[in-house]
């Protein structure tokens, strides 16, 4: 049977000035899903979430959010979703129950409608011994939990968070994850480019520079990349990948001082490889493929993160 | 969208009243300005028919009190901008133009409390206080918060930091200030001073406090179109502020 989709994209563009961040975009989400968008600096992934939540004006393409057309019925789409962004959103000189207060008050909250759905919100979120707490004082895990709590506040269909757990601890996005996975029915968008997170996807999008890359179930994703994986780490990369080929005809592609070896079976090259050319290899490492490989596969480059994310300068208000 | 606002007005109001450094600086900054230029001057200059400088100088004082208010709340745009809270509200389905009204309604709040404290001074400057022109003021006030507190808006909003908002508030607002006759009387200056000040929208809010605390503005337009020219101004700034904040652009991404 069909699941009924949450979200259906096709070809979504947008663009800075004249700098193009989506460059024709295709996504479909079921309801209940975990969708997850994967990709470095650049490639388009906090473009696509601040056109879907509503908060930049869709350029080209067209996107359908809970039955809503996202071009026409923002409003609408409002009403039902919940955002998390990477910069928090709560107001840090204020207390937890503060914040859900005033967020229920521009849900139009009120009352013990009001009292009742930031309790409700406090207790999903585990931070009902900490209300009367300034936000400031909270650690970065505990600060999220307030995010998610009041992203709750209007019982959202689907939730979109944007690289929420960048700077987390793997304790707290796994209590942030535990939070998110409890409401029943709940489809969540999330990016990220975390490996570990993105793998927890029921579905995942991988872009590259505006441009979709590879999408799928992140299990099956790294099954066609198949084989086995060898890295090496080397300080004299190149001639290792000559002395590579010429005694062992091995075709090792050089990335960033690094060489990889892919292919079924090259588990079995490793021996040869450290008798031969053990005192040039700093590392070497034998995997299944990766998310990251899948991404090397499918662009021809390294997964690299530098620093977070920054939107693109705009040029002038248009 | 009532809700909403109070919430966000309600916000400005809590955040003001936890921030001591803001409160006690909103506060001293102008009964400084006015004992320090009352003492220098009241001996040696009597402007508009009045008794001393102090007096002069009050109203002049509570408008001061009401941009500087408006100019430290409005920067809490660019603040939340910044720190992401503009966000959150933005994809809320709060309508944007409630954006807007609480946070201008919020500033002006806190202009006008201000300056009532204030007020309390008025018989120090040898004005006597009287339910009618008390009234009166506090109106004007009103009119003259949400003015300033608007424009503060609008200019915040399309600002990207606190620093070029600091600019532009010297390059711009205490220009206005200065040549609204709020800290000496300018309708005997060089023909292009004369002509910004009646074009100048402080020059009526100034004027409009001196006709309501005073009874009477010597060089001033009279109690009727300082009164038009205020509300004008307020409408316009309001409406302003309303119309910037509920455009939906690739800025908002910001």
């Amino acid at each position: 049977m069909t699941q009924p989709q949450a979200v259906a994209a096709s070809g979504v563009q947008f663009a800075y000035g004249d700098r193009q961040a989506l460059r024709g975009v295709d996504f479909e989400v079921d309801c209940g899903a975990a969708f997850g968008f994967l990709g470095p600096n650049g490639s388009g992934k906090s473009t696509l979430f601040k056109l879907l939540s509503t908060l930049v004006p869709l350029q080209r393409g067209a996107v359908s959010i809970l039955g809503h057309s996202l071009a026409l019925e923002a409003a609408s789409i409002r009403r039902r979703i919940g955002v998390v962004f990477q910069s928090p959103a709560v107001d840090k000189k204020l207390t937890v129950q503060e914040n859900l207060r005033y967020g229920g008050l521009m849900l139009g909250l009120g009352g013990a409608a009001l009292h009742a759905r930031v309790d409700a919100c406090l207790d999903a979120a585990k931070l009902t011994d900490r209300r009367k707490d300034n936000v400031e004082e909270l650690s970065g895990g505990l600060r999220r939990r307030v995010e998610i709590a009041k992203c709750l506040l209007s019982q959202p269909d689907l939730v979109l968070l944007d690289e929420a757990s960048t700077g987390l601890d793997p304790a707290a996005r796994r209590e942030m994850w535990a939070v998110l996975r409890a409401q029943e029915g709940l489809t969540v968008l999330f990016t990220t480019h975390l490996m570990e997170e993105a793998a927890e996807a029921d579905r995942l999008m991988l872009l590259d520079e505006g441009n979709v890359v590879a999408q799928g179930r992140p299990g099956e994703l790294m099954e066609e990349v198949g084989g086995q994986v060898i890295e090496i780490e080397s300080a004299a990369a190149q001639d290792l990948q000559v002395q590579l080929k010429s005694e062992l005809s091995v075709e090792a592609t050089l990335l960033d001082q690094t060489l990889r070896i892919d292919g079924e079976s090259v588990h079995e090259l490793v021996p040869a490889i450290m008798e031969r050319c053990g005192d040039r290899v700093r590392r070497l490492q034998l995997a299944h493929p990766s998310l990251e490989d899948v991404f090397l596969q499918r662009t021809g480059k390294r997964f690299v993160v530098t620093a977070p994310e920054e939107p693109a300068k705009k040029r002038r208000r248009r | 969208m009532s809700k909403a606002v109070f919430s966000l007005w309600h916000r400005e109001i809590v955040r003001f009243l936890r921030d001591r450094s803001r409160l006690t600086g909103s506060l001293m900054q102008p009964v400084i300005f006015w004992v320090l230029f009352s003492g220098a001057l009241n001996n040696s200059v009597q402007f508009g028919g009045m008794e001393n400088y102090s007096e002069y100088f009050f109203s002049g004082t509570l408008a001061m009190i009401t941009l500087f208010t408006a100019i430290f709340a409005t920067i809490t745009v660019i603040e939340d901008r910044k720190e992401g809270f503009l966000q959150g509200v933005l994809v809320s389905p709060v309508p944007r133009a409630a954006i807007a009204l609480g946070k201008i309604l919020g500033g002006a709040t806190l202009g006008v409390g201000l300056a009532v404290i204030f007020l309390v001074l008025a018989p120090f400057a040898g004005i006597s206080l009287e339910l009618g022109n008390v009234l009166m003021g506090l109106g004007v006030l009103t009119l003259l918060a949400v003015a300033v507190t608007g424009l503060g808006f609008v200019l915040a909003w399309l600002m990207d930091s606190a620093a070029g908002y600091h600019g532009i508030m010297m390059l711009f607002l205490m220009p206005m200030l200065l040549l609204s006759g709020a800290f000496f009387p300018i309708e005997k200056a060089h023909w292009l001073i004369s002509w910004i000040r009646h074009v100048n929208p402080m020059t009526y809010g100034v004027g409009a406090l001196r006709h309501a605390l005073h009874g009477e503005a010597q060089g001033c337009p009279t109690f009727a179109v300082c009164l038009i020219g205020t509300t004008v101004f307020a409408v316009a700034t309001f409406s302003l502020g309303t119309y910037v904040v509920t455009r939906r652009s690739a800025r908002d991404a910001a």
